[in-house]
C-alpha cells in the first residue's frame, strides 16, 4: 500500500504491504533503525516512539494508522546536531548501559516532562512503567530524567550527581 | 576521588554513550547489506523425540525461497563450548532434545517468505518420553538423552574433600543441616539475538553477531564448518544485553553462514523473543543440601556442600557451573575444612549455562540463609556474627583459591551504619522486615575454557603523528562499558583525554584476542593489558621527547595533553609533538600488551574452577514489606556496599551494582523458567514476570576500595557480585518480617501464604524441597585443606605510582 508519512518532522512517501507494522516500516523501508524490537508483542517497550506527541508502541501500530500525524523516533529527538537535554542527562549520568531499551525510554520521559514539567520521582516511575531495562536497575534512568527536567526548565544541577568531562 | 589520577576515579561518561542516546550504535540486527536473504529456523515441537524424515521440497518450491538446509547439510560434527561437552548440533539429525531445536533453516527474499517455508518443512517425529526434573532423570536410567556422561543422564559428577569435616562436626556446637532449591530464571535481554553471516566469493567467511564472546565462537565455526579458522572472521556487533546468554555458538549463527555459502548472499537470522527463551543458558535449578559445624561464636568449623543440577538439554558450560557450585563458598568467611559434592542432570528442557554469577548465586542463597538460621539459634546478631568470621586476606582458603584483598569487613560495616540495622534489628513492627547476607565473586576465571599458555587478553595501542590513538582489542562491549575502561586507563597513562582515543574492538581480524565478556574478567585482563601496552608506547615517546629536551625520560611525566619534565612544567612539548617525535625516532608506533592471570589452579582436578586473579566482595541489607493476607513481598530499601578494589568510574561501578541488584530481586521475587507438560510455561515477557520501576525500590549503593595488587590500578569486578548478597538477604528479611523460611526461590506469594499457614497450625513455618534425590556420588579423592596457609605469586604493581 501506499503510505504517506511525517516522520522527524520530514514527510515521506512510501509503498509497503499492508501488513507491516509501524516498527517494520520505520526500521526497514525508512532505516531509522535508531528505534529497536524487544519481543514484537507489545510487552516491553523497546519500541516506543511518539505519535502527535503520545508514547505509541510501534510494533502494534499499524502505519496506515498514523498518516496525518507526527511521528517522532529516537533520531528526532536531538535538533541540527543539539542533544535533547534528556539525551544529554542520559549520557552524562550512565543512564544508558547496552543502550537498546534507551530509545523507547528517551522518547517516553519527553512525552512525561511535555506533560509535567516537574515531574515527582514517583510520576517519574509510573510514566516508564511500560518500559523495560535490565542492565540499569533504573536508578540512572531516573537520575537523568530528573536532571533533564531541571535543566529544562533552566534550574541549576543543584546537589544532584554532577559527573565530570561531559562535552560542552 | 583520588587526586593522584587524571581520569581514573572520576566520574565520566562512557565514550560511546553518545551514540547509544541518539540511535546511532548499530547493533547485529541493525545491519543490512546489499542483496542480503533472510533466514528462520524450523525448531522441534516435541521436548524428546527421534527424528524419522524430514522432506524439504515443499518449502524449497515457494517462490521467494532461495535454500533449505538441514543437519545434513552440514559437517557431521558435534560442538560444544567446552571441550569436555561435544554434544550439540546446529541443525539436529537423529533427535531433539528440547522443544526449539532447531532442525532445518531457510533462506528466502525476506522474513515472512522464510517463516511460511519453515512451515512448508515436513518432519516426520517419533515422540520419547520427557524427562523435566531432576528427580525425573535420575528415576529414569532407560530414558537416556545422551549416551555420554558419567551415568544415565547424568552429565557430570565430582567430589572434592578438603580436611575431615565429620571430625569438625564432632567438635561443634551447632551443626545445621538444610535443603534448599532455587528455581532457574534467565537473562532476558532486550536484544533478541542476531547474526548476519557473508560467505565471500573468495571462500573467506564474515560473521556479525550479538555475542559476547566472538573468539570462542570463532574457534569453533572452524571445527563446526570444517573450514580453517584463518579463514573466518567474526565480529561480535555492540551488545543489547548479555548477563550470559550470548557466550555459546548458536543454531543461528553456524546456520546463517552455511545459508550465506549455498545462497551467495548476506544471511541475517534475528531470533524471535521467545526463541530467546529456547536459547537460554540461563541461571540452573539447583537443590542443595548444606550441613555445616558452628562454635558458639558463631565461627565456622566445617562445611559440606551438596548440588544437583537441572542442566537441561545439553552440555553447554554446565561442567564448570557444576564445580561452581561448590567452588566460591570458602572465600567469604574461614572454613577450615570443607566437602563438596555436585551432580548436573541432563532433562528436556533448554539447556542452562552461564547467568551473571554463574553457578555462584545459587549456593551463596542457601549459605546465608543457613547462616541466619543458625545466628538464631546461637542468640547472635547475623551481621556481627558475619563480621567476626571474615576470610583472611593474603591467604589460602580450604580448596586452595588464593585469596588477596578483603574489604568485607568495611562493606558489613558501611550497609549496618547506612540502613540502621541496629535500630532495625528485631525492632521493626510485624510485616516488616530487614535482612543481611554477604557474599563474593571473581575478578575472571583464572582458566581459558581450553587449556592453553596464552594471553587472556590482548591490547594494541597505536599512535600516530595525528596525534591520535587508537586501541585495539578482542574484548566486547555488553553495555558495562568495557571499551570505556580501555580508553580510560589507556589516557591515564599517556596523560590525554578519553575522547582523544579510538577504541576497535572485537573484530578476530584486526583485535588480539580477548576470551570475552565473562566471569568479571574483563576490566581487569584486558585493563592490566592496555595499561601495559600503554607504557610501552609512552616509553618511546618518553625516549624521543628526552632525547630531543636532553633530559632523563625518567624525569617525564604525561598529563594534561603534554609530556613535559616533572620538577619544570614549561619545559616540555604537546602530546601530540612527542608523538612525532616518537614516530621521527622509532618508527611505527604500535605496541601490545597481554595479560594472562598468575597460574593458582590448586592441584587437583576441578582445581582450574574458582582460582581468580582477585575477588570482589559486597555486603546488603534489604528491607521489606509483607503482605500478610496476599503473600506479596514488597522490597522498599536495599543498601549494598561492594568492595570493587578501586572505582576506575565510580558512575560505571554504580550503574553495576544497581543493575546488579536489579536483577538479584527480579530473581528472588518473580523470575523464573517455568515448564508444564514438556512445554516452556511462559517464553513471552509478559508471562516471564521482571521487575519494572515500580517493583524496583531506592538503592543506595556505598563503594569500597581496596586497592588490589593484581587489578589494574587496584580495580576488582562489579558486575555480577553484587547480584549475589540480594537474594539471600530478602530470604532472610522475609524471615524477620512474618517469620517465614522460604527456601526455595522465587520466593512467590502462595510460598509465603503456606508458611504462614503453616505458622498457623503451629508447625515449623518453612516452605521448600521436602526430599532429596537418591544418588550416589563418586568417592572423593581426599585433599588436604589449604585454609590460612599464607598466599603467594602476588603481583607487584607496575602502576603504583
Amino acid at each position: 500500500m501506499r503510505l504517506a508519512l511525517t516522520v522527524n518532522g520530514e514527510a515521506r512517501e512510501l509503498i509497503t504491504p499492508v501488513h507491516k507494522t509501524l516498527l517494520e516500516v520505520l526500521r526497514e523501508d525508512l532505516f531509522l533503525t535508531g528505534t529497536k524490537h524487544g519481543c514484537e508483542l507489545g510487552e516491553c517497550g523497546t519500541c516506543t516512539v511518539l505519535v502527535d506527541g503520545e508514547p505509541v508502541l510501534s510494533c502494534l501500530a499499524l502505519p496506515a494508522e498514523c498518516q496525518g500525524r507526527r511521528i517522532e523516533t529516537v533520531e528526532g529527538m536531538a535538533e541540527g546536531g543539539r542533544l535533547h537535554p534528556l539525551q544529554q542527562a542520559f549520557a552524562e549520568l550512565g543512564a544508558a548501559q547496552c543502550g537498546y531499551c534507551t530509545p523507547g525510554i528517551l522518547l517516553t520521559a519527553k512525552a512525561l516532562l511535555a506533560e509535567r514539567a516537574v515531574p515527582t520521582r514517583e510520576e517519574v516511575r509510573q510514566a516508564l512503567a511500560g518500559n523495560l531495562c535490565r542492565c540499569t536497575g533504573y536508578t540512572k534512568i531516573l537520575d537523568a530524567v530528573e536532571l533533564a527536567a531541571l535543566r529544562m526548565r533552566g534550574g541549576s544541577v543543584g546537589a544532584g550527581p554532577r559527573p565530570e568531562g561531559a562535552p560542552s | 576521588m583520588s587526586k593522584r589520577f587524571s581520569v581514573v576515579g572520576h566520574s565520566l561518561p562512557k565514550i560511546d554513550a553518545w551514540a547509544k542516546v541518539t540511535g546511532e550504535t548499530k547493533y547485529a540486527d541493525d545491519l543490512v547489506l546489499p542483496r542480503m536473504a533472510y533466514g528462520k529456523l524450523l525448531r522441534s515441537p516435541h521436548p524428546h523425540a527421534r527424528i524419522l524424515r524430514i522432506d524439504t521440497t515443499r518449502a524449497a518450491a515457494l517462490p521467494g525461497v532461495y535454500a533449505v538446509i538441514t543437519g545434513k547439510d552440514l559437517p557431521r560434527v558435534k560442538f560444544g563450548i567446552l571441550p569436555v561437552s561435544q554434544d550439540e548440533e546446529a541443525l539436529c539429525t537423529d533427535k531433539v532434545r528440547m522443544v526449539g531445536d532447531a532442525v532445518a533453516a531457510v533462506a528466502a527474499v525476506d522474513e515472512e517468505t522464510a517463516e511460511r517455508a519453515t512451515e512448508l518443512i515436513d518432519v516426520e517425529y517419533a515422540p520419547l518420553p520427557a524427562l523435566m526434573s531432576i528427580e525425573d532423570a535420575l528415576q529414569h536410567p532407560d530414558v537416556r538423552i545422551h549416551e555420554y556422561g558419567d551415568g544415565p543422564n547424568v552429565h557430570k559428577a565430582v567430589s572434592l574433600q578438603f580436611g575431615d569435616v565429620d571430625a569438625a562436626f564432632a567438635t561443634s556446637d551447632l551443626v545445621r543441616e538444610d535443603v534448599f532449591f532455587f528455581e532457574g530464571n534467565t537473562h532476558l535481554p532486550l536484544e533478541q539475538h542476531a547474526a548476519v553471516a557473508q560467505w565471500g566469493a573468495d571462500g573467506k567467511l564474515t560473521l556479525w553477531s550479538s555475542t559476547q564472546t566472538p573468539h570462542y565462537v570463532h574457534r569453533l565455526l572452524g571445527k563446526i564448518l570444517d573450514m580453517p579458522q584463518a579463514h573466518i572472521r567474526v565480529i561480535a556487533a555492540p551488545v543489547g544485553g548479555g548477563f550470559g546468554g550470548k557466550l555459546d555458538p548458536f543454531a543461528h549463527e553456524i546456520a546463517a553462514c552455511k545459508l550465506s555459502q549455498v545462497t551467495g548472499r548476506p544471511v541475517k537470522i534475528a531470533l524471535t523473543r521467545e526463541e530467546v527463551f529456547y536459547v537460554h543458558r540461563g541461571r540452573h535449578p539447583v537443590l542443595m543440601w548444606v550441613k555445616t559445624g558452628f562454635r558458639k561464636d558463631g565461627a565456622i568449623t566445617g562445611m559440606h556442600f551438596r548440588t544437583w543440577l537441572d542442566g537441561g538439554a545439553y552440555g553447554s558450560y554446565g561442567v564448570a557451573s557444576t564445580f561452581y557450585t561448590g567452588a566460591l563458598q570458602t572465600v567469604t568467611y574461614k572454613i577450615p575444612v570443607y566437602k563438596f559434592e555436585g551432580a548436573r542432570v541432563f532433562t528436556n528442557k533448554p539447556p542452562c549455562g552461564p547467568k551473571r554469577g554463574h553457578g555462584t548465586p545459587q549456593p551463596r542463597f542457601a549459605m546465608e540463609c543457613q547462616l541466619d538460621k543458625a545466628a538464631e539459634q546461637l542468640g547472635l546478631d547475623p551481621a556481627d556474627m558475619r563480621r567476626q568470621n571474615l576470610a583472611e586476606p593474603f591467604t589460602k582458603t580450604a580448596n586452595h583459591l588464593t585469596v588477596t584483598t578483603i574489604g568485607l569487613g568495611e562493606c558489613i560495616d558501611r550497609v549496618v551504619e547506612a540502613s540502621g540495622w541496629r535500630r532495625k534489628w528485631k525492632a521493626l513492627p510485624r510485616g516488616k522486615g530487614i535482612g543481611i547476607a554477604c557474599s563474593s565473586y571473581l575478578t575472571g576465571a583464572g582458566t581459558a575454557i581450553y587449556w592453553n599458555d596464552m594471553p587472556h587478553s590482548g591490547v594494541v595501542v597505536r599512535a600516530d603523528r595525528s596525534g591520535g590513538v587508537s586501541v585495539l582489542c578482542g574484548a566486547t562491549d555488553i553495555g558495562q562499558g568495557s571499551d570505556s575502561v580501555l580508553a580510560y586507563l589507556v589516557a591515564e597513562v599517556l596523560g590525554i583525554e578519553p575522547k582523544d582515543i579510538r577504541v576497535h574492538v572485537a573484530d578476530t581480524d584486526l583485535t588480539p584476542v580477548d576470551l570475552g565478556s565473562y566471569s568479571s574478567r574483563v576490566t581487569l585482563m584486558a585493563g592490566n593489558a592496555a595499561i601495559q601496552a600503554a607504557e610501552r608506547l609512552r616509553a618511546k615517546i618518553f625516549d624521543a621527547v628526552a632525547h630531543k629536551l636532553e633530559v632523563e625520560p625518567s624525569s617525564l611525566v604525561a598529563r594534561d595533553r603534554r609530556v613535559f619534565v616533572a620538577d619544570d612544567e614549561d619545559k616540555g612539548v604537546s602530546f601530540q609533538d612527542a608523538v612525532v617525535l616518537g614516530e621521527s625516532r622509532h618508527g611505527v608506533l604500535a605496541f601490545p600488551g597481554s595479560y594472562a592471570p598468575p597460574k593458582r589452579a590448586g592441584k587437583y582436578k576441578g582445581g582450574g574452577v574458582g582460582p581468580s586473579p582477585c575477588y570482589s566482595y559486597s555486603a546488603c541489607v534489604v528491607e521489606v514489606d509483607v503482605d500478610e493476607q496476599t503473600g506479596e513481598v514488597k522490597p522498599t530499601e536495599v543498601w549494598i556496599a561492594h568492595d570493587v578494589g578501586r572505582a576506575l568510574n565510580p558512575l560505571l561501578v554504580e550503574g553495576q551494582v544497581e543493575g546488579s541488584v536489579y536483577m538479584g530481586l527480579g530473581e528472588v521475587l518473580m523470575e523464573e523458567q517455568a515448564f508444564r507438560k514438556g512445554v516452556h510455561k511462559i517464553p513471552s515477557m509478559l508471562e516471564y514476570k521482571s521487575p519494572t520501576t515500580l517493583e524496583t525500590p531506592e538503592i543506595h549503593t556505598i563503594l569500597v576500595e581496596t586497592d588490589d595488587p593484581d587489578g589494574p590500578f587496584g580495580a576488582k569486578e562489579a558486575g555480577q557480585g553484587p547480584l549475589l548478597p540480594v537474594i539471600p538477604a530478602v530470604a532472610n528479611a522475609v524471615w524477620s518480617a512474618v517469620g517465614v523460611r522460604v527456601d526455595e526461590i522465587p520466593i512467590t506469594p502462595d510460598k509465603v501464604l503456606k508458611g504462614l499457614e503453616l505458622r498457623r497450625l503451629g508447625k515449623a513455618a518453612r516452605v521448600g524441597p521436602e526430599r532429596l534425590p537418591l544418588f550416589t556420588f563418586p568417592a572423593p579423592r581426599p585433599v588436604e585443606s589449604a585454609f590460612g596457609q599464607p598466599a603467594e605469586d602476588i603481583a607487584v604493581r607496575p602502576f603504583a605510582s
